[in-house]
Parts: C-alpha cells; sequence; structure tokens
C-alpha cells in the first residue's frame, strides 16, 4: 500500500503540472485570440502603442523581475532603436522596413553590451545610478547629434512596405506587424525565462554568492541578460518608430525610464503577464488623462501611482491575482 | 594679455570659478546622499526635488512673506529639512525592511510628485530670484574679475561641508551616526534611539539638498525641473567618488565641477558629457571608485 503511493506519488504531481501546463496554454491561446480580433474593437494606433510599451516593459521586466537588476536607463535602448530605425528608413527610400528594425534593434543590443559591460562592474543601488547617468549621456549624444535631428526629432519616417511587398500603410497591415513583433519578443522571453538560463539567473536574484559559489560566472549571465533586455527594448524602440512615423527626444529622457519601471511594476514585477497588464494601463490612463482636465497632472498621477504601488501594491496587479488565486482555489 | 594653452587668462580663470561653483554643489549635494545613504541605505532620488524645493521656498518666501535672503538661508533648510523627516517617518520608514531599490522607487515617485505639481503652478521657463545687495558686483583680481556672489556661494558651500564633516566626525550624535552606519542593530541594543537617528539624519541630508537650492536661487533660473538634471550629474558623481567618506564627496565634488569647467574652455561641446566619460572611465579602472571601499 505504502510502496503504490509511493510510485502514485510522481505521477500525480506530473499529472497536476500537465493540468498546469495545458491551462497555461490555453490561456494565451485565449491572449492571441483577443489580440487578434483586437483592432476591430479598439482603435489600432492605440493598440499598436500599447504592444510598443508592453514589448518595453517585458524587456525591462526580463532584466528587473528574473536578474534582479534595476536598470534606471532602458529610455536609451527604445531611443536608440527608434533614431536608428528612423534615420535609416527616412533616408534610404528603397529600404524595407524590417531592415531598418532589424538594423535598430542590432544597435540597441550593442549598445546593450557596451552599457553591460560597465554597469555589472557594480551592483544593487549603484547599477541603477551608473544606467542612469549612461542613459543620460546617450540623451546628450542624441541632442547633439545631426541624426536625430537634435530638439525636432525625425519626422515622416515612412512605414514602407513589409518585405518590399505588403503595404503598411493601413492601421490594420500595420497592427498585425506589429502584434508578430510583439508575440516573438513575448515568447522569447517566456522560453528564455523558463529555460536552465532563466533558473540561473532567478538563482543570482535570490542568492548571489551562493550562485558564485556553486561555480555559475555570475557575470557572463547578467551580461547575456542584459544585452537581451536592451536588444528587445530596442526592437520595442524600432517598431514604435515605424508605426508613429517618429522619433523623438521623449523617448531618450529618463522619464521614459521612470515609466517603463512604473508599468513592470503595477503590472507585477517577475511576472509575465504583468508588463503588458502594467503598459495597458499606464498608456490607457495617459490617453484619458490627455484628454480630461487633468491633463497636466499626468506626471504627478504617475508618482502617486509609484508611491501607493511601492508602498502597498508591491507584487502589481498580476501577482497579487496570483496570490489571491492560490489561495482561495488550492 | 596672458594666454593659457591659448586661451586668454581671463577667460580660463572665469571658466574654472564657475566650474568651481558648480562644483561646490555637486559636494554639497552628493555629501547630502552619502550622509542618507550611510544611515538608510537608500538613494534618495528625491534630492533633486528637495534642492529645487529650496530654491522655490526662499522665491516664494521672498514674494509672499517678504523673508530676505540671509533669513531664508537659515529658514528654508530648517523648514525643508522638517518636511524630510515627516516623508521619512510616515512613508520611508514603512519600507525600510525592505529591498533597498524599493527606496529609490519610492523617492523617485515623490520627486516626480513636486515636480509635476509645481511645473502645474509656475510653468517650466523659471524665475529670477535677486542677488541679495551685498554680494552684488565684483571683485577686480587683476586677471579677472570675481563676482562676489560667486565667491560666496563657494565660501559658503565649503563652509557647510566642513561644518558637516565636523558633525559627523566630532561629535557624539556624529559618532551615532557613524555607528549606526556600521551596525544599526547593535546600536539599538545598546539604547540608542536608532528610528529617531534615522528620521533626524535624513532631515538632515535634506536640509543640505535645501540650502544648496537656496545657494543657487541667484544664480540659475528658479524652475521645477532644476533639480532633476543635476541630481543624475551628481549620481554621476557619486558613482565616480563612491559614498563611503564625507571628504571624498567633497573633493570628488569640486574636481568634476573643474574638469566640467575647463572641458567648456577647451571643448564646449563634450561639456554636458564629460563628467558622464569620466563615470566611465573610473568604472573601467577601478569599480568601486576612486574612494569607494565595495563594489
Amino acid at each position: 500500500m505504502a510502496d503504490s503511493q509511493a510510485l502514485n506519488a510522481p505521477s500525480a504531481v506530473k499529472e497536476r503540472q500537465k493540468r498546469a501546463k495545458m491551462r497555461r496554454n490555453m490561456f494565451y491561446i485565449a491572449l492571441l485570440a483577443i489580440g487578434l480580433v483586437a483592432p476591430f474593437l479598439a482603435y489600432p494606433v492605440f493598440l499598436m502603442k500599447i504592444l510598443c510599451f508592453a514589448l518595453f516593459a517585458c524587456a525591462f521586466n526580463l532584466l528587473l523581475g528574473y536578474a534582479g537588476l534595476l536598470s534606471f536607463g532602458h529610455a536609451a535602448f527604445l531611443a536608440t532603436g527608434g533614431y536608428v530605425t528612423g534615420y535609416l528608413l527616412a533616408s534610404y527610400p528603397g529600404l524595407t522596413p524590417e531592415v531598418g528594425i532589424i538594423a535598430g534593434t542590432l544597435m540597441a543590443t550593442l549598445l546593450g553590451l557596451l552599457f553591460g559591460v560597465l554597469s555589472i562592474r557594480r551592483q544593487g543601488i549603484y547599477f541603477a545610478m551608473v544606467t542612469l547617468a549612461l542613459a543620460q549621456l546617450m540623451f546628450f549624444v542624441f541632442v547633439q547629434s545631426s541624426f536625430t535631428g537634435g530638439e525636432d526629432g525625425l519626422h515622416g519616417v515612412p512605414r514602407g512596405d513589409l518585405f518590399g511587398v505588403i503595404s503598411l500603410s493601413s492601421n490594420l497591415a500595420m497592427y498585425y506587424f506589429v502584434f508578430a513583433i510583439f508575440i516573438f519578443g513575448f515568447a522569447l522571453i517566456q522560453r528564455t525565462v523558463h529555460s536552465p538560463f532563466g533558473q540561473v539567473l532567478k538563482a543570482i536574484r535570490e542568492n548571489e554568492p551562493r550562485a558564485i559559489s556553486l561555480g555559475y560566472n555570475v557575470d557572463a549571465y547578467k551580461l547575456l541578460a542584459f544585452v537581451l533586455s536592451a536588444a528587445l527594448a530596442g526592437l520595442a524602440g524600432s517598431t514604435k518608430t515605424v508605426v508613429f512615423q517618429l522619433a523623438s527626444l521623449t523617448d531618450a529622457h529618463w522619464h521614459m525610464s521612470g515609466e517603463v519601471i512604473l508599468m513592470t511594476l503595477l503590472g507585477g514585477v517577475g511576472t509575465l503577464l504583468g508588463p503588458l497588464m502594467g503598459a495597458g494601463i499606464v498608456v490607457s490612463l495617459q490617453h484619458i488623462l490627455a484628454q480630461s482636465p487633468l491633463g497636466n497632472w499626468v506626471s504627478v498621477i504617475l508618482g502617486i501611482i509609484f508611491v501607493v504601488c511601492v508602498l502597498s501594491f508591491r507584487s502589481g496587479i498580476v501577482g497579487e491575482l496570483t496570490k489571491m488565486y492560490r489561495k482561495n482555489f488550492k | 594679455m596672458t594666454m593659457i594653452f591659448g586661451v586668454p587668462l581671463a577667460v580660463f580663470m572665469g571658466q574654472l570659478t564657475l566650474g568651481l561653483v558648480n562644483g561646490a554643489f555637486y559636494a554639497l549635494l552628493s555629501l547630502g546622499l552619502a550622509v542618507i545613504f550611510g544611515l538608510l541605505k537608500i538613494v534618495n532620488f528625491a534630492h533633486g526635488a528637495q534642492y529645487m524645493l529650496g530654491a522655490f521656498a526662499a522665491l516664494l518666501g521672498f514674494r509672499y512673506l517678504g523673508i530676505n535672503y540671509w533669513l531664508a538661508l537659515f529658514l528654508v533648510p530648517l523648514v525643508v529639512g522638517g518636511f524630510g523627516m515627516l516623508m521619512e517617518r510616515f512613508l520611508l520608514r514603512r519600507i525600510a525592511h525592505l529591498d533597498h531599490l524599493y527606496g529609490l522607487l519610492l523617492t523617485f515617485g515623490l520627486a516626480l510628485i513636486f515636480e509635476g505639481t509645481l511645473v502645474n503652478f509656475f510653468g517650466v521657463s523659471g524665475a529670477r530670484y535677486a542677488t541679495p545687495e551685498a554680494l552684488q558686483g565684483g571683485l577686480n583680481l587683476g586677471f579677472m574679475f570675481l563676482p562676489t556672489y560667486r565667491a560666496w556661494v563657494l565660501v559658503a558651500a565649503l563652509a557647510m561641508c566642513l561644518f558637516t564633516w565636523f558633525m559627523i566626525e566630532r561629535t557624539r550624535l556624529g559618532a551615532y551616526l557613524r555607528a549606526g552606519t556600521e551596525n544599526s542593530q547593535l546600536m539599538q541594543a545598546f539604547g540608542v534611539n536608532v528610528p529617531l537617528l534615522i528620521t533626524l539624519t535624513y532631515g538632515f541630508g535634506v536640509a543640505l539638498a535645501a540650502f544648496a537650492g537656496v545657494l543657487a536661487a541667484p544664480l540659475y533660473p528658479v524652475s521645477p525641473t532644476m533639480g532633476s538634471s543635476l541630481l543624475i550629474v551628481v549620481f554621476a558623481v557619486v558613482v565616480i567618488g563612491g559614498m563611503g567618506s564625507i571628504l571624498g564627496a567633497i573633493l570628488t565634488g569640486l574636481g568634476m565641477g573643474i574638469i566640467e569647467g575647463l572641458t567648456k574652455v577647451y571643448y564646449p561641446e563634450a561639456s554636458n558629457t564629460v563628467i558622464f566619460l569620466v563615470m566611465i572611465l573610473v568604472l573601467m579602472l577601478r569599480p568601486a571608485g576612486l574612494f569607494g571601499k565595495e563594489a
């Protein structure tokens, strides 16, 4: 009797894991379906804005939520992706948008490598300050460079034809392209987090000295996570430039680095869906506030949400919901 | 006319003074950050906003209450510092047991609130605050013209830095603070009121920022965003110097000001970025910072 129970136990666990995985897959399929019909229910440009920021926040969350590194300079990667893509597409009319986006993403990746090598030399609070300072350096570089258009930014970037075939001038076509990019980024992050690499990142987050003593090359893991995060942030910036046909200094400002932290914190740090939800809420809020009499108070309201999140809502919306679900249904 | 590397001496000395004055502000602000970091272990992201509040308090106090510069120099740090103590008591203390990154995030949110609120009332263009009469004009030193107010800022900021150094290194309260920085739990076991000490320390750090704000009011346009861009530079200064030593913070602040001033003379395009470049250099060669003990 005791033997058969012992033998059964692993299969019961397996069964439960299988069911959880199936539930998760169902959930993703439902989300995918929502994403596919969404442009018929809401304004596509608005949805694209949410998707771009959601990808940006997911990229940021990969670093903060899974490697425990708080970067205060992610705006630099968003802006680099945006400017490079915008500059290439505007000055070489023959270039197709996907080439522009890939080039922008590559530049952001390179910058991420550079920033990563420098900033992972310091930890915790210093890491945040170093990334902030490096991003500010990039801000001044963008202000003074000629290819960015300085204070004016780049305007009228053509959307062009995807692969030289599909015209992106219609918002619907553009939407599905952006949606595909988001799915690609999200799936990549999902895969990364659940891979052995992601497990080591979590180990480093929880106890870095222990990970070192176990023989992991902690700096290499952190650097790779940083570069991956920068690359995806750059991808978000590049895509955003193609959607809105402009690149401006707003993306490079430290406010943007703060906003992405807020999105992630509000949705739930270290959850896969949190950043998506946080980005959706923050972008919608900005959209609604901009049309209301409170339009001038956006940054104050964001600040208040920040304070409330830190004081009493640290797991974010998705984190709190998961906690509630675990408490009541298990 | 005497030339230094192809630049007239007067221009050279003028930029050097400007750099030194900026450096004095870096020193005061990074000192406040270091004092707060020592005991609370958080980076006070609201430091720039508190510096800005100091400048605004001086401006509004003069405009509506007729408080003159000298009184403001004394009163404003007390008021803003007291406000800081309330922030510590009712907000920061509630997250003191958590990862210190939350302190950074909380103070960042507060900075957004202060800045955004003042932008709504005063716009971003900035107002002028008159230089006090006694400090108007300048001294002709023969080789250069030294505006009196800048000389005064230099003297006042350095005096305040030395006062802080004296308080921390040479008084009983400072000894408590240093002990608390090493091990605050043990301190509490010895019967020292550590929570009160923490509140006072935060208040003092904020008061330093407000003092810098009052000093800056006649020099720069008083605007709600005057603190945030300065703070990022101060962060770089802190990374360069490390937050371990008080004299280190002062020396690094002044040194970076001088480097910035000299860059303005010889290669103005890089004057915004030179401090960040120095930070990169330091990170590559000496990751713990010039005066830092830990990475």
